[in-house]
C-alpha cells in the first residue's frame, strides 16, 4: 500500500482559477463534441430518417449491448480542416461491446457528404482498422457511403496508405483470425463494393444497401444498359443470387440483429490473463483534476496529484522514487488492471531518463502495460548536461520505448515538445491508444523557444550585416511565429488531423483508460526484444 | 361415539388444503394429503405430514376420484377424510363410499347433501320447514289468465321465467300488470325458439337484491347454532369477489330471524358441520331461501374474524362426535371483517384467467388484522387444471370503515407479476364510492361495470416508464464482472452516459423510446425533464416526489407497485416484433387449454373474422378467427388435444 496523500486544497485560489479555465475549455470542448454527433445536421439527417434509415450514431447504439460503453476514436477528425464541413471525417469510429465481444465498429455517416472518404476519413478508417489489428478486435463496418471523394482522388486513392488499404487490411486481419463482418446499410459502391465483399460474413438490408463496382449511371454510360440500382446490386440479387452478401434483412435494426448474432458465434479466445484485483476507485475525485492542472503549461504542479485521481485507491508504488525524480514511474492498478506508469514531473535529465528505460524495460519483462502522462518541454540543454552524454541517455529511453511490446497508452496532459514526446511515446512511437487532455499542446518546441531560436538565428544574421533590430521589430517577428504554434498545437487541430485518438475530458480519463485497457487485452501480450542500448 | 382424531387426509389442494392442515396441525393431528402430477411441489403437499400421489393433473384423473382418494386414505391410516371446497365436496356417492369403507367424512350426512343436491327438492323442505322462499308460481296450468293472477298474487314487479332457460333467454321483468300479456307472449316466444319448450315459471322480483348467507353449524348430538351472516353481493357471473361480515345495514332482529331459518333449515334436513343457508335479502330486510350449501365455504374466513371461531377446528371436534364448542348465546360477534379474492385473471379483458409462473409475488404482512390464505408461493405456477384463485386476503377492524380502509391498502401491498391477476380491479371496486357506502346489489359489478374498468389515475406514464427504465439500467450495471466494459454504465467520450430503452405500457398501442442520459447517479429523460434516482433504501426520487416501490421482472415483463397502484410494461423488441408480423400468417394459442373444436382443413378458404380454432382454458372458450382473407395452409392440432401458451395451431397463406 502506497496511498498518495493529497495536498491539494480545493478552496486554494490557484485551484479555482485552474478550475475555472479548465471548465471553460472543456465546455468548449463539449460543445464542438455535440455539433460534431449532430453529423450532417439536422436537414441531412431527417432526410436520411425519412428513407427509413437509422443515423450512424443510432445504429452503433443499436448494434451495441445493452449499456455498453463506446470509445469513439477520432472524433475531433477533419475538425476544420477542409473547406466543407465534414464532421469526424464522416465516419464514426469506436470500440464497443457486442455480444460481450469487445469490436471495432466503423460506420460511415451518410448525412456527411454522402459518407464519401476525404483523405482524413481514409487515415480515420485506416487507423481504426490498425487498432482493431493490434488489439484483436473483430471489425463491423457499417457501409452507408459514395466511396472516393472524387475531387480528392489524388490524396485518397493512390498512395500506400489510402482506400486500398482498407481492403488489405481486411484480407490481412482476416487471415490473422479477426473476424470481418460488413453491414451494408446504403451505397457501398466501386472501391466500396469491397468491403461486404472481402467481409467474412456480410449482411445487407432489402432497399437500402445496394453493392455494384459500377453504379446505374456508369453502366448506362459504359453499355448503355439500363437498370435501376436495385436490381444491379440490391439486398435481393445479393442474397439469392451473386452471393455477394450472406444476409438478407428487411430493415437497419433487422440487420444490426443479425450483426449481433454473427458476433455471438465468433467463438473469441479468452482475454489475456493479467494480474487483477478487485477495483477500487481513487480517492479522491477525479474532477479536482481541474483545480490540479489548469490551463497554463508554464504553471508546475506535482504529477502524482493526477494519478492520485486516476489510478485505484490512489495507491501508486513508486519505483527509484528518489532518483532521477523529474520523472515519475511506479506500479498502480486502473479498473483492477496492473500498470506501470511513466510520467513527467519536470525536465528530462540524464538520470530520468535511465531511470525510465530501466522502467520500461522492467514492465516489458513483466508484461505490464505501460501508460505514460506526458507533460513534458523536453531534455535539458547546456554543456555540462552534453558533457554527461544526455543524448545517449535519452536515446535509452527512446530505444525502451520503440521496443516495448506490451500495450502503451500516451495521455498528453500538458506539454508535448521537442525529443521529450519521443520519450514518452508520442504517435510516432506506436502506442496502442493515444489520447489528448483539452488544455495540452503539441509541436516540435514551445512557441516562445520557436519564436525566440528564430529571433535569434535572423538577429544573428542582421548583426552579421551590420543592421539593427529594435526590440518592438523583434516582438513583431516573433508574434506571428507564437500564434502559429499555439494554432497549429491546440488539441483541436491535433485530433482533427489524428495525430492521437481524441481529445478527452481529464476527469474521465481513468474511464478511458480502463477501457482502452481491457480493450487491448484481447491480443495477446508479446515478448520485447530491444535494440542496443548505447551505455 | 366419540372418536379421537388422530390423522386425517384432506382430498382437496390449493389454499383449502393448506387452511385444513394448519387447523389440523394445532389440534395435534397429522394431516395426509393427495395430489396430482402438477400440483407434484404444491404448497398442500409440502404442509402436509404426508401425501400420496394420486392421478393426473386433470381433476377427472385425480382429485374427482373418490377410489383413489380412499385408497389413499385407507393406504396412510387416516380415519377422516376433509373434503374442503369443490371437487368431492358435495358428492353424496362420495360420501356413501366413505361410509362403506369405514371412513369418517367431514361434513353432513349423505342424507344432508342429497336433499340439498336438488334444488327444487330444498326448495320443497324448505317451505315445510317454514323458511321463506321467493314467492312464486312454479306450476304445470300455464293458461294465460292463471299465470297472470298468480303474478298479481306475488306482486309486481315479477320475473317471467323460462322454466328449462337460462342465459337471460326467455326471461321478463313486468313492472305491472297492463304489461304481462305482451311479456308474457314474447317470453314463450323466446323460450320456444331458444329451447324448445316455453313453461314459463312467474317469481317475485327483487329490485335491489343482496347475497346474504347465515353459516350454521350442528353437532352429531342435535345442536344446532348458527354464526352470523356474510354478505356476498358483490358477484361477477355467479362468482364472489368480495365478501364481508356483518353484512352492512343488518338489523339485529333480522339477523336472528334469518339464524333462526337457517337453523331450522338445517335441522329439517339433520344436519351435521359447517353449512350456509343463501338467502337473497331484499331492500326491506325480507330474505329469501336460495339454496343451502353443505360445506366449508370459500369465504369462512370472514365468519371466522367476526367470532373468532376456528370453522375447521368444529368441523374436526363435530366429525369427532364432540358437542358444539359454545352454544348461541355465547357466539359473540365483534368488528367487521372483508375478504378478496385474488384471482388470476384479466379483469379488464372479460375477466380472462391467466396462466404462467408467479414470478412475484409479495402480500400484506400477516397480523391479527390481516390474513393471507393461500396455496401458492412465488414460484409456483397457475396452470389451466384449476381454479386460477391465488389467494384470499382476509382483512379485520373494529367497524366497517376501518376494516375498509384497511383492505384497500392490504390490497395495494398485494403485489403479484408473472400472471395478470385482479387486484387492482378489486381495489377499484372496494374504492367505489357505491361500495364505501355498501350499497351492495348482486348487480354491483353490471352496474358500474364501466367505472371499475376505467383504471384510477396513478404516476404519470412518463415517471413510470422513467422509474422501470431506470431500475433495468441499474440491474444491468449490477454485475460482478469488473471489467470496464461490463459496467453497462453507457458510457460516451464528452457526453453524458447514454441509454435507450424501448418499453411498452401494457394496453398501449405504441411502444415508447426512451433516450436516457446518466449522470451523478441519475438517470435522466431530457424529452420529459425528469430525472430520477435511488435512495439507499431503495426509494424512488422523481420530480420532487419521493416514494417506495417495487419492480419485478421476468422475461422482459415489468411491473411496478407503488401505493398508486401497478404499471406494467414490456421491453420492446422492434426486430422481434417484425419477425412477428412477418409471419402474422401463424396463429398461435392465447393460452394454455383445450383445442374444442377445428372448423377449418387444409385448403380451405377462409374470410377475415371467420372462426378456425375453439379453445378451451378455465372452462372459457376462445375463438381463434382469421385475421385476413386467407386459404388454411396447414392445421396443428385436433380437438381434443391440449396446447400450450404460444403454440402455433393454424398457419395461414395470404390469398393474391
Amino acid at each position: 500500500m502506497a496511498i498518495i496523500t493529497s495536498k491539494v486544497n480545493s478552496r486554494d485560489e490557484t485551484f479555482l482559477a485552474n478550475k475555472e479555465s479548465m471548465q471553460a475549455v472543456m465546455a468548449d470542448l463539449q460543445e464542438k463534441a455535440e455539433k460534431i454527433k449532430q453529423g450532417g445536421g439536422k436537414s441531412y439527417q431527417e432526410r436520411h430518417e425519412s428513407r427509413g434509415k437509422l443515423l450512424a450514431r443510432d445504429r452503433i447504439q443499436r448494434l451495441l449491448d445493452a449499456g455498453s460503453p463506446f470509445l469513439e476514436l477520432g472524433q475531433f477528425a477533419a475538425w476544420d480542416v477542409y473547406d466543407d464541413y465534414v464532421p469526424a471525417a464522416g465516419v464514426v469510429a469506436g470500440i464497443g461491446r457486442v455480444e460481450g465481444v469487445e469490436c471495432m465498429i466503423v460506420a460511415n455517416d451518410a448525412t456527411v457528404k454522402g459518407g464519401t472518404y476525404y483523405p482524413l476519413t481514409v487515415k480515420k478508417h485506416l487507423r481504426a482498422q490498425e487498432i482493431a489489428e493490434r488489439c484483436h478486435l473483430p471489425c463491423i463496418y457499417l457501409v452507408d457511403s459514395g466511396g472516393a471523394n472524387l475531387p480528392r482522388q489524388d490524396e485518397v486513392f493512390p498512395d500506400r496508405d489510402h482506400f486500398g488499404r482498407i481492403f488489405f487490411n481486411q484480407a490481412n486481419m482476416s487471415a490473422k483470425g479477426i473476424p470481418q463482418i460488413a453491414v451494408v446499410m446504403g451505397l457501398c459502391t466501386a472501391g466500396g463494393a469491397y468491403v461486404p465483399a472481402m467481409a467474412d460474413e456480410s449482411i445487407i438490408v432489402k432497399e437500402q444497401g445496394t453493392i455494384f463496382l459500377a453504379g446505374p449511371p456508369l453502366v448506362k454510360a459504359a453499355t448503355g444498359e439500363e437498370v435501376s440500382a436495385e436490381e444491379l446490386g440490391g439486398a435481393d440479387v445479393h442474397t439469392r443470387v451473386s452471393g455477394v452478401a450472406d444476409h438478407f434483412a428487411v430493415n437497419d435494426e433487422h440487420a444490426l440483429d443479425i450483426a449481433r448474432r454473427s458476433v455471438s458465434r465468433l467463438n473469441r479466445p479468452a482475454k489475456a490473463k493479467l494480474d487483477v484485483e478487485p477495483v477500487k476507485p481513487p480517492r479522491y475525485a477525479q474532477e479536482e483534476i481541474y483545480g490540479i492542472v489548469g490551463t497554463d503549461l508554464r504553471k508546475p504542479y506535482d504529477v502524482r496529484e493526477v494519478i492520485a485521481r486516476v489510478v485505484d485507491d490512489s495507491d501508486f508504488d513508486e519505483f527509484k522514487q528518489n532518483y532521477g525524480n523529474t520523472l515519475v514511474t511506479g506500479f498502480a492498478r486502473i479498473h483492477g488492471f496492473l500498470v506501470g506508469i511513466v510520467a513527467n514531473n519536470g525536465i528530462l535529465f540524464s538520470e530520468s531518463a535511465q531511470k525510465g528505460a530501466h522502467f520500461i524495460e522492467l514492465c516489458a519483462q513483466r508484461k505490464i502495460p505501460l501508460v505514460f502522462l506526458q507533460n513534458i518541454t523536453g531534455f535539458m540543454v547546456g554543456k555540462k548536461y552534453e558533457a554527461e552524454g544526455i543524448a545517449k541517455h535519452g536515446a535509452k529511453m527512446v530505444t525502451a520505448v520503440s521496443c516495448a511490446k506490451v500495450p502503451k497508452f500516451t495521455v498528453l496532459i500538458g506539454g508535448s515538445y521537442g525529443a521529450g514526446n519521443y520519450g514518452m511515446c508520442g504517435r510516432a512511437y506506436d502506442p496502442t491508444l493515444m489520447f489528448m487532455w483539452p488544455n495540452a499542446r503539441i509541436s516540435v518546441m514551445g512557441g516562445e523557444q520557436a519564436a525566440g531560436v528564430m529571433a535569434q538565428v535572423t538577429r544573428d544574421g542582421k548583426e552579421r550585416k551590420g543592421e539593427s533590430w529594435s526590440a518592438e521589430d523583434e516582438a513583431r517577428f516573433k508574434q506571428p511565429i507564437i500564434d502559429t504554434y499555439e494554432h497549429q498545437g491546440h488539441p483541436y487541430y491535433a485530433s482533427a488531423r489524428l495525430w492521437d485518438d481524441g481529445i478527452i475530458d481529464p476527469a474521465q480519463t481513468r474511464t478511458v483508460l480502463g477501457l482502452s485497457i481491457s480493450a487491448a487485452l484481447n491480443a495477446p501480450i508479446e515478448d520485447t526484444r530491444f535494440g542496443v542500448f548505447r551505455m | 361415539m366419540a372418536q379421537q382424531l388422530s390423522k386425517i387426509l384432506i382430498a382437496n389442494r390449493g389454499e383449502i388444503a393448506c387452511r385444513v392442515i394448519r387447523t389440523a396441525r394445532e389440534m395435534g393431528i397429522k394431516t395426509v394429503a393427495v395430489y396430482s402430477d402438477a400440483d407434484t411441489n404444491a404448497q398442500h403437499v409440502l404442509q402436509a405430514d404426508e401425501a400420496v400421489h394420486i392421478g393426473g393433473s386433470q381433476s377427472s384423473e385425480s382429485y374427482l376420484c373418490a377410489d383413489k382418494v380412499i385408497a389413499a386414505a385407507k393406504r396412510t391410516g387416516a380415519q377422516a377424510i376433509h373434503p374442503g371446497y369443490g371437487f368431492l365436496s358435495e358428492n353424496e356417492s362420495f360420501a356413501e363410499a366413505l361410509q362403506d369403507a369405514g371412513l369418517i367424512f367431514i361434513g353432513p350426512p349423505v342424507k344432508a347433501i342429497a336433499a340439498m343436491g336438488s334444488k327444487s327438492a330444498a326448495k320443497n323442505i324448505m317451505a315445510e320447514a317454514g323458511v321463506p322462499l321467493v314467492p312464486g308460481y312454479h306450476g304445470e296450468d300455464q293458461s294465460d289468465d292463471l299465470l297472470a293472477a298468480e303474478a298479481e298474487k306475488i306482486g309486481y314487479p315479477v320475473l317471467l321465467k323460462a322454466a328449462y332457460g337460462g342465459g337471460g333467454k326467455g326471461m321478463r321483468i313486468v313492472e305491472k300488470a297492463s304489461e304481462f300479456a305482451e311479456a308474457l307472449a314474447s317470453a314463450r316466444r323466446e323460450a320456444k325458439a331458444g329451447f324448445g319448450n316455453d313453461k314459463m315459471l312467474v317469481e317475485k322480483f327483487i329490485t335491489r337484491p343482496r347475497h346474504v348467507e347465515i353459516q350454521v353449524f350442528c353437532d352429531q348430538h342435535g345442536n344446532a347454532v348458527y354464526l352470523a351472516e356474510r354478505d356476498c353481493s358483490v358477484q361477477r357471473r355467479h362468482q364472489k369477489v368480495v365478501e364481508e361480515a356483518p353484512a352492512p345495514g343488518l338489523s339485529e332482529e333480522t339477523r336472528k330471524a334469518m339464524g333462526d331459518a337457517a337453523v331450522r333449515a338445517a335441522q329439517a334436513i339433520d344436519y351435521v358441520g359447517a353449512g350456509t343457508v343463501e338467502f337473497l335479502f331484499d331492500e326491506d330486510e325480507s330474505f329469501y331461501f336460495m339454496e343451502m350449501n353443505t360445506r366449508l365455504q370459500v369465504e369462512h374466513p370472514v365468519t371466522e374474524m367476526i367470532t373468532g371461531v376456528d370453522l375447521v377446528e368444529w368441523q374436526l371436534r363435530v366429525a369427532a362426535g364432540e358437542v358444539l364448542p359454545m352454544q348461541q348465546d355465547e357466539i359473540v360477534l365483534d368488528g367487521h371483517a372483508f375478504e378478496a379474492r385474488i384471482y388470476a385473471e384479466n379483469a379488464d379483458d372479460n375477466f380472462m384467467p391467466s396462466t404462467g409462473t408467479l414470478a412475484y409475488l409479495r402480500h400484506p404482512d400477516v397480523s391479527p388484522y390481516v390474513r393471507w390464505d393461500s396455496g401458492i408461493v412465488e414460484g409456483d405456477e397457475v396452470t389451466t387444471f384449476y381454479d386460477p384463485m391465488i389467494a384470499k386476503l382476509i382483512v379485520w377492524d373494529i367497524d366497517r370503515e376501518s376494516a375498509l380502509r384497511r383492505l384497500t391498502n392490504a390490497l395495494r401491498e398485494t403485489r403479484i407479476a408473472g400472471v395478470t391477476t385482479n387486484t387492482d380491479y378489486l381495489h377499484r371496486i372496494v374504492s367505489h364510492e357505491a361500495f364505501q357506502k355498501a350499497e351492495l346489489t348482486t348487480r354491483f359489478i353490471e352496474q358500474y361495470g364501466d367505472a371499475l374498468h376505467q383504471r384510477e389515475k396513478g404516476l404519470p406514464e412518463a415517471i413510470n416508464l422513467l422509474t422501470i427504465a431506470a431500475s433495468i439500467i441499474r440491474n444491468r450495471q449490477h454485475t460482478a464482472n469488473q471489467d470496464p466494459w461490463s459496467r453497462a454504465n453507457g458510457w460516451r467520450v464528452n457526453a453524458p452516459a447514454k441509454h435507450r430503452i424501448c418499453l411498452q405500457a401494457a394496453g398501449a398501442e405504441n411502444a415508447t423510446v426512451l433516450n436516457l442520459e446518466e449522470a451523478d447517479n441519475a438517470i435522466y429523460w431530457p424529452e420529459h425533464e425528469l430525472a430520477v434516482r435511488f435512495a439507499k433504501d431503495g426509494a424512488v426520487l422523481v420530480d420532487g416526489l419521493r416514494f417506495h416501490c417495487e419492480i419485478a421482472q421476468e422475461n422482459g415483463r415489468y411491473t411496478l407497485f407503488s401505493h398508486y397502484g401497478r404499471f406494467d410494461a414490456s421491453l420492446y423488441d422492434a426486430v422481434a416484433e417484425l419477425i412477428h408480423e412477418e409471419e402474422a400468417g401463424n396463429l398461435t394459442a392465447p393460452m394454455n387449454g383445450t383445442i374444442v373444436a377445428v372448423n377449418v382443413a387444409t385448403g380451405d378458404h377462409v374470410k377475415e373474422g371467420q372462426a378456425l380454432v375453439v379453445m378451451e382454458a378455465m372452462k372459457m372458450e376462445y375463438t381463434i378467427r382469421a385475421p385476413f382473407d386467407a386459404t388454411v395452409e396447414q392445421v396443428f392440432f385436433n380437438a381434443g388435444e391440449l396446447v400450450s401458451d404460444g403454440a402455433e395451431l393454424i398457419s395461414l397463406a395470404v390469398e393474391e
